[in-house]
């Protein structure tokens, strides 16, 4: 399988001096689902951050066999879609139809095109209903799915989720795994939820004080590193 | 706060709702202006605004005693200063004063009741306002909530280890200064979010649908009906 | 200090209203130029955030507390322009969603607040902070909120809203400025507690000198020079009081309309004099 995503030697220093990435070597190839483990701190956001140019940081990043630089952001934005935790700062548009339009707009859809794509991706998350709402309306699953759509619009190569399933009541949580397990796009979870991992991930990736100590099956890293709410 | 009465109403459906958010607005001024340069002694003038308004109300399916109370709000201010001048010698011109402003307060309410903000500025911003403008009252009315949320909580967790509503100074500030923090950063969230999803510096702006027939006969009626009243009583 | 509608007459509402927008738009442009692409995004939320903090009471004691008012603190933490931009939308929302101040008294109640309120909130920060911090925050908060409530109170005059003669006049000032020293004070508090979480968060503007001394002082200046202008129109308003009609269509309208427009052109040369001073220096720096 190729690779989609490939970081070689990642490091990153926060404007306050704190070494947020040590040197991260990591690998996503097309169609994989990975989970990243590791505590608050430990680097996952801001490794995900990299990874369509937010944050830029020393050494090799290539998405889709292209490397990352200042000129090619806009394709790279289009390939990676990015859904963020805070889904409040996620939907940032006065209706659900013109924010999930707002990717493609961006890529050169007339206004027209882009609403039909967004009504499209709204129908595949199931929230066509809420076209006309404000965001402020809906639940956190709702909000969550609405951006899931929003990032799908924009046809991307690589999904990345931090913390997708935060907030979420077990409905709103089994409806979103099943969308996530039925799109076809590589995906890298960012998540403190094993169970998700274990549901739709093959392998995961754990981070520690901003290096990978360790990866492999979802169960074995969950024992090595203690990374169970039940414990041992 | 998410009770917000006004927005709740403007999401309801009426003759009044269905009109064009700029030819409301345009209704509305022509109304404002018409009342602000009435006479004061223009008492028949008034009671013709108000059967108006109660037209209109009418006309917008929202409930009466809600228009009314919330127009009234604005009597307490005005009763002050009708008072000061009705003590000061000059009665009719304190009547006026509190009839001017409940009429241009119950006419502002038909406006925002039945029209949603987004689609006002919309409308606005095909009539020419600055778009910067627009577009910061946007981006605040979708986080108003949110943050006030943020603060109500802040309050109900200060004031569950205070034992009383009013916390210190101290508290005060610092809950100042932790919105201000939480807002600052949810404001570089969702500026990330934005180059996410390919931002290039340009902010969509929904166009409003175009003017029916049903819009024009609406705001002439409105402008010949206050000029009438105007310049006839 | 919101004025509802049918309070201003029209010889002090429409001047103001007409002048706003293009001033709106003015200080809109460069709010953007002084800020990055960020900047709307985050004008938004500070919008809200003033919102929020208006929520937050302060105590001051014998029982009673105060809040936020806001003008200064949005000046010293964004810059006076995105302030005005901010203040503005806060009261477009205030008027519309609220029903807090009228709609055509929207160009006054702006003009107040956030035009002249945000300039007098800026002002003493920017002169006073290199030698006395606290003072200078604590100025900047009570003249902002004095300088919105005696516009208000002018405009209020020049319409014929009058307060009884009987009502002392050391009363109403003492509440004018009971209420700058509490804005002062809560603005002392709210920046002090942002700037420990983050001092990047306020902007640090550079140490004054004699240039910039003088540009101060032509526009303040200029706002006295308004005060009087308005207030030369009271004896007119007293003559008004012993008619029943105000004259709507007649050569003292015009006179009233000219100088209100006399004067706020005065002050957008003064606003735009003074900004473009400021973003000289900081694009030398």
């Amino acid at each position: 399988m190729t690779a989609v995503v490939e970081v070689r030697g990642l490091r990153f220093r926060y404007p306050d001096g704190t070494q947020a990435l040590n040197g991260i070597d990591f690998t996503l190839r097309a169609g994989e689902t990975v989970a990243l483990f590791g505590a608050n701190g430990s680097g996952k956001t801001t490794f995900v951050l990299h990874l369509n140019g937010l944050l830029t940081g020393e050494g090799f990043i290539s998405i889709c066999g292209e490397p990352l630089s200042k000129n090619n952001l806009a394709k790279i934005r289009a390939k990676v879609g990015m859904v963020f935790q805070d889904a409040d700062e996620q939907l940032f548009l006065p209706t659900v139809l013109e924010d999930v339009a707002f990717g493609p707009a961006n890529q050169g859809l007339s206004a027209q095109a882009a609403n039909a794509r967004a009504r499209e991706m709204l129908d595949h998350v199931g929230m066509a209903s809420a076209l006309d709402k404000a965001p402020y309306h809906l639940s956190a699953g709702e909000k969550r799915r609405v951006a899931l759509a929003g990032v799908l619009a924009m046809d991307p190569e690589i999904l990345v989720l931090d913390e997708p399933t935060t907030f979420l009541d077990p409905p709103g949580r089994r409806d979103l795994v099943k969308l996530l397990k039925a799109l076809p796009q590589a995906k890298l979870l960012a998540t403190h939820d094993v169970s998700l991992a274990r549901e739709i991930a093959t392998r995961a990736v754990f981070f520690e004080k901003g290096k990978v100590a360790g990866e492999g099956p979802i169960d074995e890293i969950a024992e090595r590193f203690n990374w169970t709410p039940e414990g041992t | 706060m998410h009770h917000v009465v006004v927005e709740r109403w403007s999401r309801l459906d009426s003759f009044l709702h269905s009109l064009d958010a700029r030819v409301k607005f345009g209704a509305l001024l022509v109304f404002l202006i018409a009342v602000s340069t009435t006479p004061v002694t223009a008492q028949l003038a008034f009671g013709a605004y108000a059967v108006l308004l109660a037209v209109a109300a009418l006309g917008s399916r929202l409930p009466l005693t809600g228009l009314l109370s919330r127009a009234a709000l604005v009597l307490p201010f005005t009763g002050t200063f009708a008072l000061m001048t009705w003590w000061a010698g000059n009665p009719e011109r304190a009547l006026a004063l509190a009839e001017k402003s409940f009429l241009s307060g119950f006419a502002a309410l038909l406006l925002i009741g039945t029209t949603p903000l987004t689609k006002l500025v919309a409308g606005l911003d095909s009539l020419g306002a600055p778009r910067a403008l627009l577009l910061v009252i946007q981006f605040l009315y979708r986080y108003l909530f949110v943050i006030s949320e943020e603060a109500q909580h802040m309050r109900m967790a200060a004031s569950s280890r205070m034992g009383s509503a009013v916390g210190g100074r101290r508290m005060a500030a610092g809950a100042v200064g932790v919105l201000f923090a939480r807002s600052s950063e949810r404001a570089e969230g969702i500026y990330q979010a934005m180059l996410a999803r390919g931002f290039q510096g340009h902010y969509p702006m929904a166009a409003p649908p175009s003017i029916m027939p049903r819009d024009a006969i609406f705001f002439a009626s409105t402008l010949v009906f206050c000029a009438a009243v105007r310049f006839a009583l | 200090m919101h004025i509802p509608d049918g309070f201003l007459s029209p010889s002090v509402w429409a001047p103001l209203d007409i002048a706003a927008l293009p001033g709106v738009a003015w200080v809109a442009r460069r709010a953007r130029l002084e800020t990055e692409d960020r900047s709307i995004p985050l004008m938004g939320v500070m919008g809200a955030f003033v919102f929020a903090a208006q929520m937050i009471n302060f105590p001051v004691g014998l029982g009673t507390s105060g809040h936020l008012v806001g003008g200064a603190l949005l000046s010293i933490a964004l810059g006076p322009a995105a302030a005005s931009v901010v203040m503005t939308a806060i009261l477009v929302v205030q008027a519309f969603v609220f029903q807090d101040g009228g709609i055509m008294a929207l160009g006054a109640n702006v003009f107040n607040m956030a035009i002249a309120g945000v300039l007098a909130g800026y002002i003493p920060y920017r002169f006073l902070n290199a030698r006395w911090r606290t003072g200078a925050i604590f100025f900047a908060g009570m003249l902002s909120v004095l300088t919105s409530a005696l516009l208000a109170l002018s405009e209020l005059w020049v319409s014929g809203v009058r307060l009884p003669n009987d009502l002392p006049l050391w009363l109403t000032l003492g509440l004018f400025v009971l209420n700058g020293l509490l804005e002062g004070a809560i603005t002392v508090a709210a920046v002090g507690a942002i700037g420990r979480l983050n001092p990047t968060w306020i902007q640090q503007p550079e140490p004054s000198n004699a240039r910039a001394k003088a540009v101060f002082a032509s526009a303040a200046l200029l706002l006295v020079v308004f005060g009087i202008l308005l207030a030369s129109e009271a004896p007119d308003a007293i003559q008004r009081l012993t008619n029943i009609s105000l004259p709507e269509v007649s050569s003292a309208w015009l006179h009233k309309a000219g100088a209100g427009l006399g004067g706020m052109a005065l002050i957008f040369v003064a606003c735009a004099l003074t900004s473009r001073f400021f973003a000289r220096r900081q694009r030398s720096a």
